[in-house]
């Protein structure tokens, strides 16, 4: 029997969707610093 | 510790891979579908642990309210949620061509459904139930419950007899890892990916607290002189 493709399908699987929950983390967190950077030039310019 | 974490972390995996695709000995029962056990197994350990870790976490929020153990809580879940979803996928992938079957509701699979079910609802709660202290609270309590699961599922092998194999020990189920090479293996996949754990469960908190960061500059913001944040 060839077991290879359950055992690619099975590690494709992993590195997917640890590689897919990274890039959301990754570009959330940038989304977040860049919300971050622009509400402070806010509160910095009122506060001027 | 930002630079260092991911590339142990790198590192580790990669020594992880060479040992299981290059050095451990194929099974001789299942042949070269067992290789998945070892980041299968791994995954359940990790998502073991952050589920623990949930719980410590949430314990320590009830106790005192410390907002890090919160976060720390909430960023547990989620990749323990991530890790236990790749339990349940690589299983049947394993299942369907040992067994015969893609899923049966053998106890511990059973449980592993139950176990996921829980704390992706603990993240529902999370996400739908909005920043409220009372939500947090709620989320705490059924982080502490849901972690009672999990010795069940490590005992479920031997005492309902169930048909999933004991990966350490012989048992009726199926062949432990005799080789040492394979032990080696799992050792080693073990600690890369509770590395890699580690450093998403990082990545998150950091995430959380510029979200917390973010919503106190709105109110600041927002807030007109005389009112109150």
């Amino acid at each position: 029997m060839n077991f290879l493709p359950y055992l690619f399908a099975a590690y494709a699987a992993i590195w997917i969707a640890l590689f897919l929950y990274l890039l959301r983390l990754g570009r959330r967190t940038a989304d977040l610093e860049g919300e971050l950077r622009e509400l402070k030039r806010l509160v910095d310019d009122r506060s001027r | 510790m930002s630079r260092i974490l991911p590339a142990a972390t790198g590192i580790a995996v990669l020594a992880a891979l060479a040992l299981v695709f290059l050095v451990v000995p194929t099974e001789a029962d299942m042949g070269i579908v067992q290789r998945i056990f070892y980041f299968h197994v791994s995954s359940a350990w990790v998502a073991f642990l952050g589920f623990f870790t949930v719980a410590g976490a949430s314990a320590v929020y009830l106790w005192n309210g410390s907002r890090g153990a919160d976060r720390l809580a909430h960023a547990a879940a989620e990749v323990g949620v991530l890790f236990c979803s790749i339990v349940l996928v690589t299983g049947p992938i394993w299942a369907r061509p040992i067994w015969g079957v893609w899923w049966t509701w053998d106890p511990r699979l059973t449980m592993t459904v139950i176990l996921w079910a829980v704390y992706a609802s603990y993240l529902m709660l999370r996400a739908f139930g909005g920043g409220d202290e009372a939500v947090a609270r709620y989320a705490a309590v059924l982080g502490i419950v849901g972690v009672l699961d999990i010795p069940l599922i490590m005992v479920s092998v031997r005492l309902l007899r169930g048909i999933h194999p004991a990966v350490i020990a012989r048992n009726e189920g199926g062949s432990g890892l005799v080789d040492p090479w394979m032990r080696i293996g799992l050792l080693v996949s073990a600690v890369a990916l509770i590395l890699l754990a580690w450093w998403l469960t990082t990545l998150r908190v950091r995430s959380a607290r510029l979200e917390e960061e973010l919503a106190t500059l709105r109110r600041r913001l927002f807030v007109r002189p005389g009112e109150v944040a």
